[in-house]
């Protein structure tokens, strides 16, 4: 037997992906609302995207191709084990190549290079519920979202102002969909928040707290935030040092201990097709195939 | 003029106990009733129930809507009751920690209201926040520190503050002194005497404490066992207490 044929198509058996895709179509229909569904255990800790995961196995198909990042990076140790448990299982074509993938699952940053109809990202969350440090009954932030009192959300953007005299959310920037939920977008950069309204459908899946929310394609995604002092999509006021990139999200690498510092593009693979194309930063080489 | 709540046969039980029953009273705009009696006679059951934090098992709670009019609060929808919790009336707990975000700071307590009714300008909530700090007599440089840096009176004024932010017309109070010592006691009474008198704000003050009742309330409702066992002005029942229960409160104050 093969190895491939040791498994279900992509682990899951398909009365679980039928139930999670009954989740994915109800969490499309209500753009922002997180709907329960029935988590299983997998094969790797809380933490490293069970809820992505199996959000992917429910989503893929045998002529897909899928693809991994863990903070925009394909290499990383999250990325790397996620991508092979899927060549493992479904035997898949995976790829590093944002534009060549139809699904992508990812953990913290949505791809550079905009997607397009037709492609699926998939997010890891670990807590899908924005209200969360400020409200810890379930069943209140449950009564909340139903009501639509989000008041207590600009509670906490009110704290950040009058503790940093700015809002100090970096990551995790809660959003309106569509005017009705406010909805966690996952730990990514608030710099990724305005990317949001895409052509590709949006999915997160949350494994330990067995929650699934989308947000479907060309929707409305609003980032709150007060009248005098308006959403900042910021980021570090440099260029990337590799391929001199001056509107991607930037990675700060720490090179020596006198202080030195270098600022590379999150997405390696924009950043690769960057200097393929020619484009090099000050600490740049040119691009080679062979050379990861 | 049309009394701004109006409870009707309201009752409350638990099992086969009596939380509390038979309870009926106007209450008029501006006015202030006291509800007294000792632990366990249901003073803040019924407090509850009029609040909407419980919901009576039987009678009506009708409150003067601004839109609407007379409404019972007990068959409103909930989006509907917990809006008007939110504007025109306000909770005062006995422990200002249930009534407090303890990890937000006394500005965005205040706030939090004002944003919950959609204020969304940072400058104004900040200034509206100062200012009731102000009145309740908290200083501006405490705007931005956590309740948990505050005495026990603060906090309870904090609480008031944040209550009152919203201008609403009908305050429920939970033995709002209770736990304090005398002299803040005096001086949070001052307060609200102040805050009261100065808003028009109607309200209603459990307490098992006759000088709260008797600095405050213009009214008194007497309760034992569940049930009203005496009503009339303030000076009038304390005074010249009719029924035995209320002779027996009356006398047992002690004196210093």
């Amino acid at each position: 037997m093969t190895e491939t044929g040791q498994y279900n198509f992509a682990y899951l058996d398909e009365q679980t992906k039928r139930m999670i895709r009954r989740a994915l179509l109800k969490a499309l229909a209500i753009p922002g609302y997180q709907v329960p569904f029935a988590s299983r255990e997998m094969p790797m800790p809380y933490g490293w995207g069970t809820g992505g995961v199996q959000v992917s196995a429910a989503c893929l198909t045998p002529d897909d191709t899928f693809k991994v990042i863990d903070q925009g990076a394909d290499d990383t140790t999250n990325a790397v084990s996620i991508r092979k448990f899927f060549e493992t299982t479904a035997g898949v074509a995976v790829t590093e190549h944002t534009d060549a993938a139809s699904v992508i699952q990812t953990r913290h940053r949505i791809p550079e290079q905009d997607l397009t109809e037709g492609q699926i990202l998939v997010y890891q969350v670990p807590i899908p519920e924005p209200l969360r440090f400020l409200e810890p009954r379930e069943t209140e932030t449950r009564k909340m979202h139903s009501l639509e009192e989000y008041g207590l959300m600009h509670v906490k953007l009110y704290e950040d102002i009058a503790r940093h005299g700015h809002i100090a959310t970096a990551y995790a920037y809660p959003v309106k969909v569509e005017g009705r939920y406010v909805m966690d977008p996952s730990p990514i950069p608030k710099f990724d928040n305005p990317k949001m309204e895409m052509a590709a459908i949006q999915l997160f899946g949350a494994g330990r707290e067995q929650r699934i929310y989308a947000v479907p394609p060309y929707c409305q995604v609003v980032s709150l935030d007060f009248e005098d002092h308006p959403f900042d999509p910021s980021k570090a006021d440099h260029p990337c040092a590799l391929c001199g990139a001056d509107h991607t999200y930037l990675d700060e690498v720490i090179m020596d201990d006198a202080g030195g510092r270098m600022f590379v593009c999150s997405d390696t693979d924009y950043c690769a097709s960057r200097r393929a194309q020619g484009h090099l930063g000050t600490e740049g080489v040119p691009f080679k195939e062979d050379v990861a | 003029m049309t009394p701004l709540l109006k409870v009707r046969d309201v009752a409350k039980y638990y099992g086969g106990r009596i939380g509390c029953t038979d309870v009926a009273f106007d209450l008029y705009p501006g006015e202030v009733m006291g509800i007294v009696g000792e632990s366990g006679s249901g003073k803040s059951t019924l407090l509850n129930c009029l609040a909407g934090h419980l919901d009576p098992d039987s009678g009506e709670v009708l409150f003067d809507t601004r839109t609407e009019g007379l409404k019972d609060t007990v068959t409103m929808s909930e989006p509907e009751r917990r809006m008007l919790s939110r504007t025109d009336w306000a909770f005062v707990h006995q422990n200002a920690r249930d009534g407090l975000r303890m990890g937000v700071s006394a500005g965005g307590n205040v706030g939090e209201r004002l944003m919950a009714v959609g204020a969304r300008h940072y400058g104004d909530i900040r200034s509206q926040a100062i200012d009731w700090l102000g009145r309740v007599e908290i200083d501006e440089d405490r705007v931005d520190d956590r309740p948990s840096a505050f005495s026990g009176g603060m906090q309870q004024r904090l609480q008031i503050a944040r209550n009152l932010v919203t201008g609403p017309r009908l305050v429920f109070m939970d033995e709002p002194t209770g736990g304090l010592d005398v002299s803040v006691q005096a001086r949070l009474l001052d307060l609200l005497r102040g805050l009261v008198r100065q808003m028009g704000l109607s309200a209603i003050i459990v307490t098992h404490d006759l000088a709260v009742v008797r600095l405050l309330a213009d009214r008194l409702m007497v309760m034992k066992s569940g049930r009203v066992v005496e009503t009339g002005l303030t000076d009038q029942v304390l005074d010249d207490p009719q029924h035995a229960y209320t002779q027996l409160l009356v006398s047992s104050v002690l004196q210093v």
